[in-house]
């Protein structure tokens, strides 16, 4: 399980924009670069990162090889009602994470 | 013009003596490179959601908390919670270890104290293990001023890494203080030279894409300077370490810091 950093406010009102911010520890190696040995390193990246909100998606992002390790993805929405927040990335070699918060909303 | 020039080539065989201004930078004019960051690199270090730093640290933390074997502490075991145990450790290292009767830092610590206390294999140099229990520990004293131990046995090791510092090596013939004692503050092509203090270490670096500690960076000034670099934990980085954190202090420490 790779480590993940995620803020979600305590609290918010209904209709409010909050800022979600999501970072995961991940080298995304790029498959371009030798290895110690010379040989190019397999490609080994984060491709999809989605954030569903009450199982409704909100956010979706795809990463590319230019993308730096440990991806930090922030974005915002609008707060209608309590719920949960699902973030799963998604990467080669089958790499899948997935980690929820929850949001209330006063 | 020729003449000029067949000036210049005749004294371009010897080695020019060592020019460095003696004077070391006063503690009021002591600036962190956190000062001459951009801002968002700077705002990526004081955000505790984006500092990746941060990853490390929760490693260092489930680590000072797991004992290495069944029948053997774990380091909250023999100290407690690090928050108070740790608390202002790091900014007075390295320091002397009785055991070994020489100068010790943090990283030669706590692989020390695993292979003392726990019974366990020291780890390995910039692993991800030991720079997030390094981290961690050194994270407890965030904030905290840098010290200088009045201990009378780690005046070798201060001169000895006086004297690197000072020293011209490699085959541009710089040495640290050419650059971090007589040009900080000014431009080496884009970048800024700092004053070189180690005030945020293991610190996260842009170019490392990871963690690394202070080991690695003058494994990497050294390399720029193209002289052969000391091998991880070789008696003469935990001199220089030593060295640099008299230098330093009393800015505050900022484990973990980002740097470009």
């Amino acid at each position: 399980m790779a480590r993940t950093l995620i803020n979600v406010p305590k609290a918010a009102t209904a209709g409010e924009v909050v800022t979600i911010k999501t970072l995961i520890s991940h080298p995304m190696e790029t498959g371009f670069r030798p290895g110690a040995d010379g040989r190019i390193r397999p490609r080994d990246i984060i491709t999809d990162f989605t954030c569903l909100y009450d199982g409704e998606p909100v956010f979706r992002a795809e990463l590319f090889p230019a993308a730096a390790a440990n991806p930090y993805l922030t974005f915002t929405l609008r707060a209608t009602r309590t719920g949960t927040l699902t973030f799963t990335w998604r990467g080669d070699n089958g790499f899948v994470q997935t980690e929820t918060a929850t949001l209330t909303v006063t | 013009m020729l003449a000029a020039l067949a000036t210049g080539s005749a004294g371009a065989g010897e080695i020019p003596p060592a020019e460095i201004p003696p004077s070391e930078i006063p503690p009021a004019e002591r600036r962190s490179s956190f000062d001459g960051m951009s801002p968002d690199i700077q705002a990526m270090q004081r955000d505790a959601d984006a500092n990746p730093g941060l990853l490390w640290l929760q490693d260092g933390a489930d680590l000072w908390s797991t004992a290495p074997a069944p029948d053997r502490p774990a380091c909250a075991g023999c100290h407690g919670e690090a928050a108070t145990a740790m608390r202002g450790v790091a900014a007075r290292y390295p320091t002397w270890d009785e055991a070994t009767a020489a100068p010790i830092d943090l990283q030669g610590r706590i692989n020390a104290c695993r292979r003392r206390h726990q019974g366990a294999e020291p780890y390995a140099y910039e692993s991800r293990e030991l720079l997030g229990l390094t981290a961690y520990v050194a994270a407890q004293s965030a904030g905290l001023p840098i010290t200088t131990p009045a201990d009378a046995r780690l005046g070798s090791a201060r001169s000895a890494g006086r004297a690197l510092f000072t020293r011209r090596m490699g085959q541009l013939g710089l040495s640290c203080a050419a650059c971090h004692d007589g040009n900080h503050g000014r431009r080496l092509g884009a970048a800024l030279i700092p004053q070189g203090h180690p005030t945020g270490y293991p610190l996260y670096r842009l170019e490392w894409q990871g963690l690394g500690s202070v080991q690695r960076r003058l494994r990497n000034c050294m390399t720029g300077m193209r002289a052969e670099p000391f091998a991880y934990g070789a008696p003469e980085f935990v001199a220089l370490e030593r060295y640099l954190m008299d230098r330093a202090a009393p800015l505050p420490m900022e484990t973990p810091a980002v740097r470009p």
